[in-house]
């Protein structure tokens, strides 16, 4: 089957079969940024954003996105420069394997905060953030750019 | 120091965030086909049958491969330096399956789904054995996990399968059981024999293991795999494939974490076969389930510590009796095995008598192999606790107790020399180390005497604080072999070519400054490519604690000749003597101040104008010893005893690595190996099913520390120096997860009285345990 999709500002038709994971297309489709690590919806490595809201790819069907809009790292990062500066400050990208998810996280969040529906505080950023893990750095080098970037104290 | 002791980013930082197609997956060819594993359903089993002609004959199936399709070679995947102290006991496939997950059969089709409906065409008839799944009853079992006559180890490593027995090992040093019976019958001398249990951890690096291969224009087979140890990759393909090395190519494009987890070959060999046979590409991504049960753990183990001390806390015996679970397959079983005692025993140097003894058992469980820590960390496990009950028994502060007996500044321990990795150690005198202050500090700092035994209540939580400290190496001496070549570019920059693998950690930048602070030169001009046989020189691979040091000396010892070669030509080209000019990084000019010329103008003339030729550089660099780090670290934890709920409130760390090359990068390492450690003591529960299949093959199952999970830290380097590091570095990658799972257990005994021998310390356990 075939679906429309506007991925990173701009319309694409894509070839799909019914039982295609979103994540999988993504990748086929060359969105490379999207990670495929857990395989059970756990560690936020897919992570995008669905019609602005993070979604885990892997866990949506992509025939489901027919007329909606997706964004990936690749669609986000020239807007993200000064929370990469603050990772790559901190020395905290590691591995990087979950960091493109982890950036579409802090991009969705950094909404949230500008629209008053998540506090600006250490708590409640961690809270967000919960379900992209990594395990190279402890989190809190992670943190450490993250609050500097939103300016959390 | 200009380059060194910085915090620079690392180099690829900006690539990795915004998500460049850099890893295995995300390179491999788009008509790679695609491979998948038939595993096996059974924890022991012969294949009876095995019939693939219906597989076979399914459109868009290119080749299945089972025991019959390939070469009978016995092989070890550790990938460990050769000859490897592993015995050669595995199969690129057999008729034998000895865990469930283990390779049967392995199917190339033309896209995924295709090749797992494949997989489910492959009929397989198991003759079903009666499997091993405790590993204290696995010696001497009747069933034999090896009955092969055809594996064998490189060199005598106390190899005896027909008893299922992977490795062993002992040694002794004085008389042990003199001093033990001594110390039995003298008033002012105390004896405690304690058991403790270790789990079988899993990495979970976020990527999952990856390789291709494909055949390239030379017909050469051309492998790229997220691997720790290429050069070691390209040896061991070419053994058991029998294609000559010079025709084997390994890249290591960026991988997504190890943590000794891709020390070892997954995958490489099936697309290698499977390139080199069909002529086409050939990509393997293993599924998380598949890297949870087919892959490697950490080796669980039974530890059996006894110590011997006098009433005023001087230590005079340690005695180890370990037990160590290798699963199916004996990677890395003996180096492991030693690693337990060689990486904790010189600690307390001024005993009287040590003595180690050691087996390690095959069972029918997932392989284990090397894991952050190697060893070390189960036996810190089990002397740190020890050591708690000791300085209790003796009613002497644990903190004190070890001050009267570690190792210090000047000193050496016999175990150096004894113990090495799988063979004989070298002496070493401690040149630094900066155990006593990290003790005395760490214990300011979570403010120990205030803290210790008051059992500060809350409702229904009380407070406890622990501390235990480590040790561990540098790279392994007279073994790991790294080198380093440099090369001048015509604009002044330097490509550093390297073998040393980056994994996520950094390497990459820490070795492009200290070849920049070697030649004077800014860390920007160094450019690096790492990891790829054809165009990077020799590395034993990334394991063992090793870069930093290893590589890093090879890069340093670069970086001095390349230094000497540009002031010798800078001095030619001024018609002068070497003596008489001297290199800023950016200009060789006469000591008179007379005449100069810039490197750009040096390196321009020499490649295009006069005297024509090409500036480089190699260095090669084997540690001759391997000089410990030393951490001491101290938790506060908060036990609620309604449930037996542990969370750790403040987690205190000092260490001494040396210099620190990237203090950031560093630090890094040692929050990141803390939270491992963490997640080990408190956490990551390892289950089998009574027929031996692992439950805990999944991230909802298998617990990992999320970011709510991970206490205040406070990490500190010490000052301090090893004058046979490059710039005073060693090592930092391995040090850091060495000592929560002791430090943790300790604050809960000390917290609720509650000593929790068997690892996770899961709140049942500490539930139970309050009750008694």
């Amino acid at each position: 089957m075939k679906i429309k999709v506007k991925i990173n500002g701009k319309w694409e038709e894509w070839e799909i079969d019914p039982s295609d994971y979103l994540l999988d297309v993504l990748r086929r489709e060359g969105y490379l940024s999207v990670k495929k690590a857990c395989d059970t919806g756990t560690c936020g490595a897919c992570t995008v954003l669905v019609d602005g809201f993070p979604a885990l790819s892997c866990s949506i069907l992509a025939a489901t996105m027919d007329g909606h809009e997706i964004t990936t790292a690749e669609g986000i990062a020239d807007e993200m420069d000064d929370y990469m500066k603050a990772l790559a400050s901190e020395g905290a990208d590691q591995c990087g394997f979950c960091s493109p998810g982890l950036m579409v996280m802090v991009y969705a969040l950094r909404k949230e905060i500008e629209n008053g529906k998540v506090k600006k505080d250490e708590e409640a950023v961690k809270r967000y953030l919960i379900g992209n893990l990594c395990r190279c750095s402890g989190y809190l080098g992670q943190q450490r750019a993250i609050f500097k970037f939103l300016g959390v104290k | 120091m200009r380059e060194v002791k910085k915090s620079v980013p690392k180099k690829d930082a900006y690539g990795l965030i915004r998500g460049k197609p850099v890893y295995t997956d995300d390179i491999a060819p788009r008509d790679s086909l695609v491979v998948k594993i038939l595993r096996s359903p059974h924890a022991f089993a012969r294949i009876k049958n095995i019939d693939a002609s219906e597989a076979l004959a399914m459109d868009g199936v290119e080749l299945v491969l089972t025991y019959k399709d390939v070469p009978r070679k016995p092989i070890t995947r550790a990938g460990q330096g050769y000859p490897e102290p592993s015995p050669y006991d595995k199969f690129i496939l057999d008729e034998y399956v000895r865990y469930v997950g283990d390779e049967v059969a392995a199917v190339a089709a033309r896209d995924e789904r295709t090749a797992e409906e494949a997989l489910k065409k492959i009929k397989v008839e198991y003759e079903v054995l009666e499997p091993v799944l405790d590993f204290e009853k696995a010696e001497g079992n009747p069933s034999v996990i090896h009955p092969e006559d055809d594996i064998f180890p490189q060199f005598d490593i106390g190899f005896d399968p027909k008893r299922n027995i992977a490795a062993s090992y002992e040694m002794e040093i004085g008389d042990v059981d003199k001093i033990l019976e001594e110390c039995e019958k003298d008033p002012d001398c105390v004896v405690l024999k304690e058991r403790f249990y270790t789990q079988a951890q899993a990495h979970v690096m976020l990527e999952p293991h990856a390789s291709f291969a494909y055949i390239d224009m030379h017909g050469r087979l051309v492998i790229v795999s997220s691997t720790q140890t290429p050069f070691h990759v390209r040896r061991q393909v070419s053994m058991v494939l029998g294609i000559p090395i010079k025709n084997i190519r390994v890249i290591k494009p960026r991988i997504g974490g190890g943590f000794g987890g891709k020390q070892a070959l997954h995958g490489e060999m099936i697309v290698a076969l499977i390139a080199w046979k069909t002529k086409k590409p050939a990509k393997l991504v293993y599924t998380r389930r598949e890297v949870f049960e087919a892959t490697y753990t950490r080796h669980p183990s039974r530890f059996d510590v006894t110590l011997a001390a006098t009433k005023d806390g001087k230590l005079k015996a340690i005695v180890y009796d370990v037990l160590w679970d290798t699963g199916a397959y004996g990677e890395h079983a003996l180096t492991t095995l030693m690693v337990a005692g060689s990486k904790t025993l010189p600690m307390y140097n001024k005993v009287d008598g040590v003595r180690f003894r050691g087996k390690v058992v095959y069972t029918n469980h997932v392989p284990a192999g090397a894991y952050r820590g190697y060893g070390a960390i189960q036996a810190n496990f089990a002397l740190e606790s020890a050591m708690d009950m000791l300085a209790e028994k003796l009613g002497i502060d644990p903190v004190d107790l070890r001050l009267k007996n570690i190792i210090r500044e000047g000193e050496t321990s016999p175990i150096f020399k004894i113990m090495g990795e799988g063979r004989e150690g070298v002496e070493m005198i401690i040149k630094s180390c900066k155990l006593e202050q990290a003790i005395k500090r760490g214990a300011e700092v979570i403010d120990w005497k205030n803290k210790f035994r008051k059992r500060e209540k809350n409702g229904s939580k009380v407070r406890g604080v622990g501390m235990a400290i480590a040790m561990q190496g540098s790279g392994i001496a007279n073994i790991d072999m790294a080198s380093a070549i440099l090369k001048l570019n015509d604009d002044g920059s330097f490509n550093l070519l390297i073998g040393a693998t980056d994994l996520g950690t950094g390497s990459d930048t820490i070795l492009a400054q200290i070849a920049a602070e070697a030649l004077g030169v800014s860390t920007d001009d160094i450019i690096v490519y790492s990891s790829d046989t054809d165009l990077t020189p020799f590395d034993t691979g990334a394991y063992a604690s090793s870069t930093t040091y290893v590589s890093g000396n090879a890069v340093r010892v670069a970086a001095e000749k390349m230094r000497k070669l540009i002031i010798e030509e800078g001095a030619k080209k001024l018609g002068m003597s070497p003596e008489e000019v001297e290199f800023d990084g950016k200009v060789i000019r006469a000591k008179d101040g007379s005449k100069e010329v810039t490197l750009k103008e040096l390196a321009t003339v020499r490649y295009y104008t006069e005297d024509q030729k090409q500036l480089v550089a190699d260095g090669s660099f084997v540690g001759p010893e391997s000089p410990p780090p030393y951490a001491a670290t101290f938790v506060e934890v908060e036990v609620d005893t309604q449930t037996g709920k542990v969370d750790v409130l403040r987690y205190v760390s000092i260490l001494d690595i040396g210099t620190p090359i990237n203090p950031n990068l560093a630090r890094i390492q040692a929050e990141g190996g803390a939270v491992q450690g963490i997640g080990m003591a408190l956490y990551e529960d390892v289950k089998y099913s009574n027929s031996g299949k692992l439950l805990t093959n999944n991230l909802m199952y298998y617990k990992i520390p999320s970011r709510l999970d991970v206490p205040d830290m406070h990490i500190e380097f010490l000052e301090s120096y090893e004058p046979t590091g490059p710039f005073g570095a060693k090592s930092v990658a391995e040090i850091g997860i060495d000592t929560p799972p002791a430090a943790i257990a300790n604050a809960v005994y000390d917290a609720v009285g509650a000593r929790i021998k068997t690892l996770p310390i899961t709140p049942e356990k500490v539930f139970f345990a309050m009750k008694k």
